[in-house]
Protein backbone atom coordinates (compact mmCIF):
# COMPACT_ATOMS: atom_id res chain seq x y z
CA UNK A 1 0.00 0.00 0.00
CA UNK A 2 1.52 3.49 -0.66
CA UNK A 3 0.60 6.62 0.99
CA UNK A 4 -0.03 10.03 -0.33
CA UNK A 5 0.96 12.81 1.48
CA UNK A 6 -2.55 13.53 2.21
CA UNK A 7 -3.65 9.85 3.37
CA UNK A 8 -1.27 10.88 6.65
CA UNK A 9 -3.61 13.03 7.75
CA UNK A 10 -2.53 12.85 11.35
CA UNK A 11 1.24 12.62 10.61
CA UNK A 12 2.28 15.99 12.10
CA UNK A 13 4.48 16.48 14.59
CA UNK A 14 3.00 17.77 18.34
CA UNK A 15 -0.46 15.76 16.88
CA UNK A 16 1.08 12.52 16.57
CA UNK A 17 3.16 12.43 19.19
CA UNK A 18 0.41 13.11 21.76
CA UNK A 19 -1.47 10.15 19.68
CA UNK A 20 1.45 7.45 20.05
CA UNK A 21 2.89 8.93 23.58
CA UNK A 22 0.41 8.50 25.64
CA UNK A 23 -0.44 4.64 25.20
CA UNK A 24 3.61 4.24 25.06
CA UNK A 25 4.81 5.72 28.09
CA UNK A 26 2.06 4.51 29.82
CA UNK A 27 3.00 0.54 28.89
CA UNK A 28 6.33 1.09 29.39
CA UNK A 29 5.57 2.60 32.81
CA UNK A 30 3.42 0.03 34.00
CA UNK A 31 4.24 -3.36 31.77
CA UNK A 32 7.98 -2.97 30.34
CA UNK A 33 9.40 -1.51 33.23
CA UNK A 34 7.76 -4.17 35.89
CA UNK A 35 8.80 -7.15 33.22
CA UNK A 36 12.57 -6.15 33.53
CA UNK A 37 12.34 -5.44 37.27
CA UNK A 38 11.12 -9.57 36.80
CA UNK A 39 14.25 -10.00 34.88
CA UNK A 40 16.40 -8.43 36.92
CA UNK A 41 14.89 -9.93 40.06
CA UNK A 42 15.62 -13.67 38.69
CA UNK A 43 19.35 -13.44 39.15
CA UNK A 44 19.40 -11.41 42.48
CA UNK A 45 19.98 -12.91 45.82
CA UNK A 46 16.82 -14.03 48.32
CA UNK A 47 17.86 -12.50 51.50
CA UNK A 48 15.98 -12.49 55.00
CA UNK A 49 15.21 -8.51 54.40
CA UNK A 50 12.34 -6.63 53.58
CA UNK A 51 11.86 -6.42 50.37
CA UNK A 52 13.77 -9.93 50.42
CA UNK A 53 16.26 -9.54 47.98
CA UNK A 54 19.62 -8.08 47.14
CA UNK A 55 22.17 -7.24 44.39
CA UNK A 56 25.93 -7.58 45.08
CA UNK A 57 27.26 -6.83 48.77
CA UNK A 58 28.63 -10.41 50.13
CA UNK A 59 26.36 -11.89 47.52
CA UNK A 60 27.54 -12.07 43.01
CA UNK A 61 26.09 -9.43 41.64
CA UNK A 62 24.41 -11.78 38.82
CA UNK A 63 23.36 -14.79 41.23
CA UNK A 64 21.83 -18.47 38.79
CA UNK A 65 21.23 -19.83 41.62
CA UNK A 66 17.51 -20.08 40.72
CA UNK A 67 17.55 -21.03 37.18
CA UNK A 68 20.54 -23.80 38.29
CA UNK A 69 17.15 -25.03 40.59
CA UNK A 70 15.14 -24.72 38.23
CA UNK A 71 16.88 -27.53 36.37
CA UNK A 72 18.01 -29.72 39.26
CA UNK A 73 15.07 -29.29 41.54
CA UNK A 74 12.30 -31.85 40.90
CA UNK A 75 9.50 -29.73 41.73
CA UNK A 76 10.21 -27.06 39.24
CA UNK A 77 10.43 -29.47 35.98
CA UNK A 78 7.51 -31.50 36.97
CA UNK A 79 5.39 -28.63 37.11
CA UNK A 80 6.45 -27.45 33.91
CA UNK A 81 6.08 -30.90 32.56
CA UNK A 82 2.59 -30.65 34.02
CA UNK A 83 1.33 -27.68 32.67
CA UNK A 84 2.80 -28.50 29.46
CA UNK A 85 1.39 -31.76 29.44
CA UNK A 86 -2.13 -30.18 30.65
CA UNK A 87 -2.19 -27.46 28.11
CA UNK A 88 -1.39 -29.77 25.24
CA UNK A 89 -3.97 -32.15 26.22
CA UNK A 90 -6.76 -28.91 26.77
CA UNK A 91 -5.73 -27.76 23.50
CA UNK A 92 -5.97 -30.94 21.33
CA UNK A 93 -9.79 -31.75 23.08
CA UNK A 94 -10.30 -28.21 22.25
CA UNK A 95 -9.24 -29.07 18.71
CA UNK A 96 -11.32 -32.02 17.98
CA UNK A 97 -14.51 -30.44 19.50
CA UNK A 98 -14.37 -27.08 18.07
CA UNK A 99 -13.85 -28.00 14.43
CA UNK A 100 -16.51 -29.94 13.87
CA UNK A 101 -18.45 -27.09 15.69
CA UNK A 102 -16.95 -24.44 13.71
CA UNK A 103 -17.65 -26.21 10.53
CA UNK A 104 -21.33 -27.07 11.83
CA UNK A 105 -21.66 -23.09 12.43
CA UNK A 106 -20.81 -22.65 9.05
CA UNK A 107 -23.58 -24.80 7.43
CA UNK A 108 -26.17 -23.97 9.10
CA UNK A 109 -28.47 -20.84 8.16
CA UNK A 110 -27.74 -17.45 8.25
CA UNK A 111 -30.70 -16.70 10.95
CA UNK A 112 -29.37 -19.61 13.55
CA UNK A 113 -25.36 -18.63 12.73
CA UNK A 114 -25.85 -15.25 14.36
CA UNK A 115 -27.73 -17.27 17.05
CA UNK A 116 -25.26 -19.62 17.66
CA UNK A 117 -22.44 -17.61 17.21
CA UNK A 118 -23.75 -15.16 19.51
CA UNK A 119 -24.12 -18.18 21.98
CA UNK A 120 -20.43 -19.38 21.25
CA UNK A 121 -19.29 -15.47 22.32
CA UNK A 122 -21.57 -15.32 25.47
CA UNK A 123 -19.41 -17.30 27.98
CA UNK A 124 -16.40 -14.83 26.84
CA UNK A 125 -18.04 -12.04 28.45
CA UNK A 126 -19.19 -13.87 31.59
CA UNK A 127 -16.92 -14.28 34.78
CA UNK A 128 -14.11 -16.87 33.78
CA UNK A 129 -13.91 -17.88 37.78
CA UNK A 130 -17.79 -18.49 37.74
CA UNK A 131 -17.53 -20.82 35.15
CA UNK A 132 -14.73 -22.41 36.56
CA UNK A 133 -17.15 -22.47 40.05
CA UNK A 134 -19.96 -23.84 37.83
CA UNK A 135 -17.70 -26.91 37.07
CA UNK A 136 -16.87 -27.16 41.31
CA UNK A 137 -20.80 -27.97 41.75
CA UNK A 138 -20.83 -30.19 39.07
CA UNK A 139 -17.96 -32.65 39.94
CA UNK A 140 -18.45 -32.86 43.82
CA UNK A 141 -19.40 -36.34 45.05
CA UNK A 142 -22.87 -35.97 45.96
CA UNK A 143 -23.62 -33.83 42.78
CA UNK A 144 -26.52 -35.34 40.33
CA UNK A 145 -23.69 -35.28 37.70
CA UNK A 146 -21.69 -37.08 39.06
CA UNK A 147 -24.24 -39.61 39.92
CA UNK A 148 -24.98 -40.02 36.58
CA UNK A 149 -21.74 -40.86 34.81
CA UNK A 150 -21.09 -43.02 38.17
CA UNK A 151 -24.59 -45.29 37.40
CA UNK A 152 -22.94 -45.10 34.01
CA UNK A 153 -19.48 -46.48 34.94
CA UNK A 154 -21.04 -48.97 37.15
CA UNK A 155 -23.25 -50.08 34.17
CA UNK A 156 -20.84 -50.77 31.83
CA UNK A 157 -18.12 -51.92 33.67
CA UNK A 158 -17.59 -55.52 36.16
CA UNK A 159 -19.25 -55.48 39.05
CA UNK A 160 -15.73 -56.05 41.04
CA UNK A 161 -14.96 -52.30 39.85
CA UNK A 162 -17.66 -50.68 41.05
CA UNK A 163 -17.65 -47.39 42.78
CA UNK A 164 -20.20 -45.17 45.08
CA UNK A 165 -18.61 -41.88 43.20
CA UNK A 166 -16.40 -41.39 40.84
CA UNK A 167 -13.40 -38.51 42.23
CA UNK A 168 -13.32 -36.26 40.27
CA UNK A 169 -12.59 -33.00 41.77
CA UNK A 170 -8.54 -32.53 42.87
CA UNK A 171 -6.91 -34.12 39.53
CA UNK A 172 -5.53 -33.50 36.35
CA UNK A 173 -8.45 -34.83 35.13
CA UNK A 174 -10.58 -31.77 36.28
CA UNK A 175 -7.71 -29.67 35.49
CA UNK A 176 -7.95 -30.78 31.53
CA UNK A 177 -11.94 -30.62 31.45
CA UNK A 178 -12.15 -27.50 32.60
CA UNK A 179 -9.55 -26.20 30.70
CA UNK A 180 -11.37 -27.65 27.82
CA UNK A 181 -14.75 -26.40 28.88
CA UNK A 182 -13.33 -22.36 29.42
CA UNK A 183 -11.12 -21.76 26.37
CA UNK A 184 -13.24 -24.03 23.93
CA UNK A 185 -15.08 -20.45 22.51
CA UNK A 186 -11.39 -19.37 21.82
CA UNK A 187 -10.75 -22.62 19.87
CA UNK A 188 -13.85 -22.34 17.96
CA UNK A 189 -13.97 -18.22 16.46
CA UNK A 190 -10.59 -18.56 14.84
CA UNK A 191 -11.84 -21.81 13.31
CA UNK A 192 -15.15 -20.27 12.03
CA UNK A 193 -13.29 -17.02 11.12
CA UNK A 194 -11.01 -18.97 8.51
CA UNK A 195 -13.64 -21.81 7.70
CA UNK A 196 -16.16 -18.77 7.00
CA UNK A 197 -14.03 -17.67 4.12
CA UNK A 198 -13.65 -21.15 2.10
CA UNK A 199 -15.05 -20.76 -1.46
CA UNK A 200 -17.82 -23.64 -1.47
CA UNK A 201 -17.08 -23.86 -5.01
CA UNK A 202 -13.77 -25.76 -4.31
CA UNK A 203 -15.84 -28.03 -2.21
CA UNK A 204 -18.14 -28.64 -5.11
CA UNK A 205 -14.86 -29.01 -7.99
CA UNK A 206 -13.87 -31.79 -5.61
CA UNK A 207 -16.44 -33.35 -5.95
CA UNK A 208 -17.11 -32.97 -9.54
CA UNK A 209 -13.84 -34.38 -9.91
CA UNK A 210 -14.67 -37.60 -7.63
CA UNK A 211 -13.76 -37.16 -4.39
CA UNK A 212 -15.48 -38.73 -1.43
CA UNK A 213 -16.65 -36.02 0.93
CA UNK A 214 -14.00 -37.54 3.83
CA UNK A 215 -11.50 -36.75 0.99
CA UNK A 216 -12.89 -33.64 0.26
CA UNK A 217 -12.57 -33.02 3.87
CA UNK A 218 -8.67 -33.99 4.02
CA UNK A 219 -7.64 -32.29 0.46
CA UNK A 220 -9.91 -29.22 0.18
CA UNK A 221 -11.06 -28.20 3.72
CA UNK A 222 -8.50 -28.91 6.39
CA UNK A 223 -5.35 -27.54 4.42
CA UNK A 224 -7.28 -24.47 3.89
CA UNK A 225 -7.95 -24.09 7.53
CA UNK A 226 -4.33 -24.30 8.96
CA UNK A 227 -4.28 -20.85 9.84
CA UNK A 228 -7.15 -21.05 12.30
CA UNK A 229 -6.18 -24.25 13.37
CA UNK A 230 -2.77 -22.96 14.55
CA UNK A 231 -4.76 -19.38 16.04
CA UNK A 232 -6.71 -21.48 17.95
CA UNK A 233 -4.30 -23.78 19.19
CA UNK A 234 -2.47 -20.60 20.27
CA UNK A 235 -5.28 -19.12 22.02
CA UNK A 236 -5.63 -22.25 23.96
CA UNK A 237 -2.34 -23.65 24.57
CA UNK A 238 -0.90 -19.98 25.96
CA UNK A 239 -3.11 -19.29 28.42
CA UNK A 240 -3.81 -22.73 29.62
CA UNK A 241 -0.21 -23.39 29.72
CA UNK A 242 0.18 -20.47 32.66
CA UNK A 243 -2.99 -20.90 34.56
CA UNK A 244 -3.76 -20.67 38.40
CA UNK A 245 -7.18 -20.00 38.94
CA UNK A 246 -8.44 -24.04 37.50
CA UNK A 247 -5.40 -25.90 39.09
CA UNK A 248 -6.04 -23.74 42.05
CA UNK A 249 -9.49 -24.70 42.61
CA UNK A 250 -10.66 -28.06 40.79
CA UNK A 251 -6.27 -29.34 40.06
CA UNK A 252 -4.18 -31.73 42.45
CA UNK A 253 -2.10 -29.47 45.06
CA UNK A 254 0.62 -32.09 44.84
CA UNK A 255 1.08 -32.48 41.23
CA UNK A 256 0.83 -28.56 40.89
CA UNK A 257 1.16 -26.19 37.58
CA UNK A 258 3.84 -23.67 36.83
CA UNK A 259 0.90 -21.07 37.62
CA UNK A 260 0.70 -22.27 41.13
CA UNK A 261 4.66 -22.74 41.44
CA UNK A 262 4.93 -18.96 40.73
CA UNK A 263 2.21 -17.48 42.81
CA UNK A 264 3.41 -19.80 46.06
CA UNK A 265 7.30 -19.52 45.94
CA UNK A 266 6.16 -15.41 45.82
CA UNK A 267 3.78 -15.16 48.79
CA UNK A 268 4.55 -18.17 50.68
CA UNK A 269 8.18 -19.36 50.58
CA UNK A 270 8.81 -15.53 49.89
CA UNK A 271 11.61 -16.12 47.16
CA UNK A 272 11.35 -13.42 44.73
CA UNK A 273 14.56 -14.53 42.74
CA UNK A 274 12.66 -18.02 42.26
CA UNK A 275 9.46 -16.87 41.45
CA UNK A 276 10.99 -13.94 38.79
CA UNK A 277 13.57 -17.33 37.57
CA UNK A 278 10.21 -19.43 37.25
CA UNK A 279 8.44 -16.84 35.51
CA UNK A 280 11.44 -16.14 32.67
CA UNK A 281 11.48 -19.59 32.25
CA UNK A 282 7.55 -19.83 31.62
CA UNK A 283 7.75 -16.84 29.50
CA UNK A 284 10.64 -18.58 27.07
CA UNK A 285 8.55 -21.73 26.48
CA UNK A 286 5.59 -19.41 25.88
CA UNK A 287 7.65 -17.34 23.28
CA UNK A 288 8.74 -20.70 21.10
CA UNK A 289 5.11 -21.14 20.13
CA UNK A 290 4.72 -17.31 19.32
CA UNK A 291 7.39 -17.55 17.34
CA UNK A 292 5.59 -20.43 15.69
CA UNK A 293 2.34 -18.74 15.04
CA UNK A 294 4.13 -15.80 13.63
CA UNK A 295 5.70 -17.58 11.11
CA UNK A 296 2.77 -19.60 10.23
CA UNK A 297 0.84 -16.08 10.00
CA UNK A 298 3.49 -14.16 8.02
CA UNK A 299 3.20 -17.48 5.26
CA UNK A 300 -0.17 -17.37 5.56
CA UNK A 301 -0.32 -13.62 4.55
CA UNK A 302 2.74 -14.12 1.78
CA UNK A 303 0.73 -16.56 0.31
CA UNK A 304 -2.40 -14.14 -0.50
CA UNK B 1 -23.12 -32.99 -1.19
CA UNK B 2 -25.10 -33.01 2.12
CA UNK B 3 -25.12 -29.28 3.60
CA UNK B 4 -25.65 -30.16 7.04
CA UNK B 5 -24.28 -33.76 8.33
CA UNK B 6 -25.80 -35.41 11.00
CA UNK B 7 -22.75 -35.95 12.26
CA UNK B 8 -21.82 -31.66 12.37
CA UNK B 9 -24.87 -31.06 13.86
CA UNK B 10 -24.64 -33.74 16.54
CA UNK B 11 -21.37 -32.37 17.64
CA UNK B 12 -22.16 -28.90 17.45
CA UNK B 13 -25.44 -29.81 20.02
CA UNK B 14 -23.54 -31.74 22.13
CA UNK B 15 -20.19 -29.16 22.00
CA UNK B 16 -23.64 -26.60 23.58
CA UNK B 17 -24.90 -28.80 25.98
CA UNK B 18 -21.09 -28.79 27.12
CA UNK B 19 -20.54 -25.43 27.23
CA UNK B 20 -24.41 -24.49 29.33
CA UNK B 21 -25.22 -27.27 31.04
CA UNK B 22 -22.61 -26.07 34.08
CA UNK B 23 -23.75 -22.74 34.60
CA UNK B 24 -28.06 -23.98 33.85
CA UNK B 25 -27.01 -26.47 36.61
CA UNK B 26 -25.47 -23.63 38.97
CA UNK B 27 -28.83 -21.53 38.24
CA UNK B 28 -31.20 -24.41 39.27
CA UNK B 29 -29.05 -24.84 42.77
CA UNK B 30 -29.33 -21.44 43.59
CA UNK B 31 -33.03 -21.89 44.19
CA UNK B 32 -31.73 -25.09 46.43
CA UNK B 33 -33.50 -24.67 49.91
CA UNK B 34 -31.30 -26.93 51.15
CA UNK B 35 -27.71 -25.77 52.77
CA UNK B 36 -26.09 -28.54 50.95
CA UNK B 37 -24.89 -27.50 47.87
CA UNK B 38 -25.12 -29.99 45.72
CA UNK B 39 -28.12 -32.13 46.99
CA UNK B 40 -31.86 -31.07 45.78
CA UNK B 41 -34.17 -29.80 48.75
CA UNK B 42 -37.05 -27.88 47.51
CA UNK B 43 -37.32 -24.57 45.73
CA UNK B 44 -36.63 -21.77 47.79
CA UNK B 45 -35.37 -17.68 46.66
CA UNK B 46 -33.59 -17.39 50.68
CA UNK B 47 -29.69 -17.56 49.28
CA UNK B 48 -31.09 -14.49 46.94
CA UNK B 49 -32.47 -12.47 50.12
CA UNK B 50 -29.88 -13.01 52.47
CA UNK B 51 -27.06 -12.06 49.76
CA UNK B 52 -29.24 -8.75 48.76
CA UNK B 53 -28.58 -8.22 52.65
CA UNK B 54 -24.73 -8.64 52.85
CA UNK B 55 -23.01 -6.08 53.86
CA UNK B 56 -19.62 -7.68 52.76
CA UNK B 57 -21.30 -8.52 49.09
CA UNK B 58 -22.20 -5.62 48.39
CA UNK B 59 -19.34 -3.14 49.40
CA UNK B 60 -17.25 -5.58 47.42
CA UNK B 61 -19.85 -5.27 44.52
CA UNK B 62 -19.38 -1.63 44.43
CA UNK B 63 -15.85 -1.52 45.07
CA UNK B 64 -15.64 -3.69 41.56
CA UNK B 65 -17.77 -1.51 39.83
CA UNK B 66 -15.80 1.74 40.71
CA UNK B 67 -12.55 -0.10 39.64
CA UNK B 68 -13.91 -1.06 36.21
CA UNK B 69 -15.58 2.32 35.43
CA UNK B 70 -12.49 3.64 35.99
CA UNK B 71 -10.28 1.01 34.08
CA UNK B 72 -12.52 0.68 31.23
CA UNK B 73 -12.60 4.82 30.43
CA UNK B 74 -9.09 4.94 30.83
CA UNK B 75 -8.22 1.67 29.37
CA UNK B 76 -10.25 3.07 26.53
CA UNK B 77 -8.68 6.48 26.12
CA UNK B 78 -5.36 5.11 25.91
CA UNK B 79 -6.14 1.82 23.84
CA UNK B 80 -7.81 3.75 21.48
CA UNK B 81 -4.46 6.08 20.72
CA UNK B 82 -2.69 3.16 20.56
CA UNK B 83 -5.04 1.54 17.86
CA UNK B 84 -4.99 4.50 15.63
CA UNK B 85 -1.24 5.34 16.10
CA UNK B 86 -0.89 1.45 14.30
CA UNK B 87 -3.50 1.76 11.93
CA UNK B 88 -2.97 5.06 10.65
CA UNK B 89 0.55 6.39 11.77
CA UNK B 90 2.60 3.62 9.20
CA UNK B 91 6.47 4.36 10.20
CA UNK B 92 7.17 6.22 13.58
CA UNK B 93 10.17 5.52 15.40
CA UNK B 94 10.13 2.59 17.95
CA UNK B 95 7.20 1.28 16.06
CA UNK B 96 8.37 -2.44 16.39
CA UNK B 97 8.59 -1.84 19.97
CA UNK B 98 5.23 -0.49 20.39
CA UNK B 99 3.33 -2.59 18.66
CA UNK B 100 5.11 -5.64 20.66
CA UNK B 101 3.93 -3.36 23.90
CA UNK B 102 0.62 -3.80 22.65
CA UNK B 103 1.05 -7.43 22.13
CA UNK B 104 2.55 -8.81 24.93
CA UNK B 105 0.38 -8.50 27.51
CA UNK B 106 -2.10 -10.60 25.49
CA UNK B 107 -0.27 -13.13 25.78
CA UNK B 108 1.73 -12.70 29.10
CA UNK B 109 0.47 -14.94 31.62
CA UNK B 110 -2.13 -13.17 34.05
CA UNK B 111 0.52 -14.94 37.07
CA UNK B 112 3.80 -12.93 35.89
CA UNK B 113 1.71 -9.83 35.21
CA UNK B 114 0.57 -9.76 38.36
CA UNK B 115 3.94 -10.04 40.29
CA UNK B 116 5.80 -8.50 38.23
CA UNK B 117 2.82 -5.30 38.74
CA UNK B 118 3.39 -6.02 42.75
CA UNK B 119 7.07 -6.11 42.38
CA UNK B 120 7.46 -2.44 40.74
CA UNK B 121 4.15 -1.68 43.63
CA UNK B 122 6.45 -2.23 46.47
CA UNK B 123 9.61 -1.45 44.50
CA UNK B 124 8.43 2.03 43.79
CA UNK B 125 6.50 2.70 47.59
CA UNK B 126 10.46 2.09 48.77
CA UNK B 127 12.34 4.11 46.22
CA UNK B 128 9.67 7.53 45.83
CA UNK B 129 7.25 6.59 48.61
CA UNK B 130 4.52 6.41 46.14
CA UNK B 131 2.08 3.82 46.06
CA UNK B 132 1.57 4.83 50.07
CA UNK B 133 -0.28 1.88 50.11
CA UNK B 134 -1.80 -0.64 47.89
CA UNK B 135 -5.73 -0.90 47.09
CA UNK B 136 -8.08 1.34 44.88
CA UNK B 137 -5.00 2.98 42.92
CA UNK B 138 -2.38 -0.29 41.96
CA UNK B 139 -5.62 -2.37 41.38
CA UNK B 140 -7.04 0.10 38.94
CA UNK B 141 -3.47 0.80 37.41
CA UNK B 142 -3.16 -2.62 37.20
CA UNK B 143 -6.70 -3.16 34.99
CA UNK B 144 -5.68 -0.45 33.13
CA UNK B 145 -2.48 -1.62 31.66
CA UNK B 146 -4.09 -5.14 30.93
CA UNK B 147 -7.11 -4.58 29.35
CA UNK B 148 -6.01 -1.07 26.99
CA UNK B 149 -4.13 -3.77 25.09
CA UNK B 150 -7.82 -5.50 24.15
CA UNK B 151 -9.21 -2.24 22.92
CA UNK B 152 -6.32 -1.04 21.02
CA UNK B 153 -6.88 -5.00 19.12
CA UNK B 154 -10.63 -4.17 18.84
CA UNK B 155 -9.74 -0.66 17.51
CA UNK B 156 -6.91 -1.42 15.26
CA UNK B 157 -9.31 -4.12 13.33
CA UNK B 158 -12.09 -1.37 12.61
CA UNK B 159 -9.69 1.29 11.64
CA UNK B 160 -8.19 -0.82 8.84
CA UNK B 161 -11.64 -1.85 7.73
CA UNK B 162 -12.73 1.58 7.55
CA UNK B 163 -13.06 3.49 4.60
CA UNK B 164 -10.24 5.86 4.77
CA UNK B 165 -11.22 8.31 1.58
CA UNK B 166 -13.59 9.70 4.08
CA UNK B 167 -10.66 11.26 6.25
CA UNK B 168 -8.95 12.46 2.68
CA UNK B 169 -12.36 13.83 1.83
CA UNK B 170 -12.57 15.84 5.01
CA UNK B 171 -9.09 16.97 4.35
CA UNK B 172 -9.25 18.14 0.97
CA UNK B 173 -12.17 20.12 2.60
CA UNK B 174 -9.84 22.09 4.67
CA UNK B 175 -10.78 19.83 8.17
CA UNK B 176 -8.00 20.40 10.57
CA UNK B 177 -5.96 17.03 11.50
CA UNK B 178 -8.24 17.37 15.23
CA UNK B 179 -11.73 17.90 13.16
CA UNK B 180 -10.79 15.13 10.98
CA UNK B 181 -10.21 13.04 14.28
CA UNK B 182 -13.40 14.11 16.12
CA UNK B 183 -15.88 14.51 13.28
CA UNK B 184 -15.13 11.35 11.20
CA UNK B 185 -12.94 9.23 12.59
CA UNK B 186 -14.11 8.74 15.51
CA UNK B 187 -17.65 8.45 14.76
CA UNK B 188 -16.82 5.86 12.45
CA UNK B 189 -14.93 3.22 15.05
CA UNK B 190 -17.56 4.16 17.89
CA UNK B 191 -19.08 0.70 17.89
CA UNK B 192 -15.27 -0.41 17.82
CA UNK B 193 -14.80 1.79 20.79
CA UNK B 194 -17.77 1.79 22.62
CA UNK B 195 -17.42 -2.81 22.61
CA UNK B 196 -13.66 -2.08 23.50
CA UNK B 197 -14.59 -0.07 26.73
CA UNK B 198 -17.52 -2.98 27.30
CA UNK B 199 -14.71 -5.55 27.25
CA UNK B 200 -12.21 -3.92 29.05
CA UNK B 201 -15.22 -2.92 31.61
CA UNK B 202 -15.80 -6.73 31.85
CA UNK B 203 -12.08 -8.16 32.08
CA UNK B 204 -11.73 -5.63 34.97
CA UNK B 205 -15.22 -6.79 36.94
CA UNK B 206 -13.83 -9.88 36.47
CA UNK B 207 -9.96 -10.57 36.71
CA UNK B 208 -9.08 -12.49 39.90
CA UNK B 209 -5.55 -13.29 39.58
CA UNK B 210 -3.98 -9.83 38.84
CA UNK B 211 -5.92 -7.92 41.45
CA UNK B 212 -4.88 -10.67 44.36
CA UNK B 213 -1.74 -9.44 43.76
CA UNK B 214 -1.88 -5.73 43.43
CA UNK B 215 -4.71 -5.11 46.36
CA UNK B 216 -4.23 -4.37 49.91
CA UNK B 217 -5.69 -4.00 53.35
CA UNK B 218 -9.53 -3.52 53.21
CA UNK B 219 -9.48 -3.77 49.05
CA UNK B 220 -11.79 -6.66 48.51
CA UNK B 221 -13.34 -6.11 45.24
CA UNK B 222 -16.13 -8.88 44.68
CA UNK B 223 -14.23 -11.26 42.40
CA UNK B 224 -11.37 -11.46 45.40
CA UNK B 225 -14.80 -12.14 48.03
CA UNK B 226 -15.96 -15.29 45.83
CA UNK B 227 -12.40 -16.54 45.08
CA UNK B 228 -11.72 -16.53 48.91
CA UNK B 229 -15.04 -18.43 49.16
CA UNK B 230 -14.90 -20.78 46.42
CA UNK B 231 -11.92 -21.94 47.55
CA UNK B 232 -13.05 -23.78 50.56
CA UNK B 233 -16.22 -25.39 48.49
CA UNK B 234 -19.53 -24.79 46.60
CA UNK B 235 -22.20 -22.81 48.48
CA UNK B 236 -25.82 -22.38 47.48
CA UNK B 237 -25.41 -17.91 48.28
CA UNK B 238 -22.54 -18.26 45.95
CA UNK B 239 -24.76 -20.30 43.41
CA UNK B 240 -27.24 -17.31 43.71
CA UNK B 241 -24.52 -14.81 43.44
CA UNK B 242 -23.26 -16.10 40.47
CA UNK B 243 -26.64 -16.69 38.58
CA UNK B 244 -27.34 -12.84 39.47
CA UNK B 245 -23.86 -11.87 37.84
CA UNK B 246 -24.22 -14.39 34.92
CA UNK B 247 -27.83 -13.43 33.97
CA UNK B 248 -26.56 -10.01 34.41
CA UNK B 249 -24.02 -9.80 32.07
CA UNK B 250 -25.48 -12.21 29.53
CA UNK B 251 -28.02 -9.85 29.22
CA UNK B 252 -26.02 -6.69 29.42
CA UNK B 253 -24.01 -8.40 26.29
CA UNK B 254 -26.95 -9.53 24.76
CA UNK B 255 -28.95 -5.96 24.18
CA UNK B 256 -25.55 -4.22 22.91
CA UNK B 257 -25.23 -6.63 20.72
CA UNK B 258 -28.38 -5.94 19.77
CA UNK B 259 -27.95 -1.94 19.62
CA UNK B 260 -24.48 -2.24 18.48
CA UNK B 261 -26.18 -4.19 15.50
CA UNK B 262 -28.96 -2.20 14.61
CA UNK B 263 -26.39 0.87 14.91
CA UNK B 264 -24.16 -0.75 12.37
CA UNK B 265 -26.99 -1.51 10.04
CA UNK B 266 -28.14 2.21 10.33
CA UNK B 267 -24.61 3.34 9.32
CA UNK B 268 -24.25 1.15 6.62
CA UNK B 269 -27.73 2.37 4.86
CA UNK B 270 -26.53 5.84 5.38
CA UNK B 271 -23.47 5.08 3.74
CA UNK B 272 -25.23 4.01 0.99
CA UNK B 273 -27.14 6.31 0.63
CA UNK B 274 -24.57 9.08 0.73
CA UNK B 275 -23.08 7.20 -2.23
CA UNK B 276 -25.64 6.86 -3.89
CA UNK B 277 -27.05 10.64 -3.96
CA UNK B 278 -23.54 11.31 -5.15
CA UNK B 279 -23.84 9.32 -8.46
Amino acid sequence: MTDSPRTKYMDRRGWSDIIIGAPYVWLVIFFLLPFLIVVAMSVATKTATAPPFSFGGEHPLINLQAYQRIFTDDLYLRAFLTSLANAAVAMILCLLLGYPMALALTRVSRGWRNILLMLVILPFWTSFLLRVYAWMGLMGRNSWFNGMLTDAWNFLVPVDWAVRSIPMMNTNFAVILVMVYTYLPFMILPLYASLERLDPTLDEAAMDLGSRPSQVFRDVTLPQSVPGIVAGGMLVFIPAAGELVIPTLVGNAADPMIGRVISDEFATARDWPMASAVAVALLVLMVIPTMIYTHFQGRAEGSK
Amino acid sequence: MKRSPVFLITVLCFGFAFLYIPILSMIVYSFNASRLATVWGGFSTKWYVSLLSNKQVMDALILSLKIALVSATFATILGTMAGIALARFRKFKGRVMFSGLVTAPLIMPEVITGISSLIFFILMAEWIGWPGQRGFTTITLAHITFSMVFVTTIVQARMVQADRAIEEAAMDLGSRPWQVLFDVTLPVISPAILSGWLLAFTISLDDVVITTFTTGPGATTLPLLIWSKVKLGVTPDINALATLMVVTVGLGVILAGIILNRAEARRLADERMAYRSND
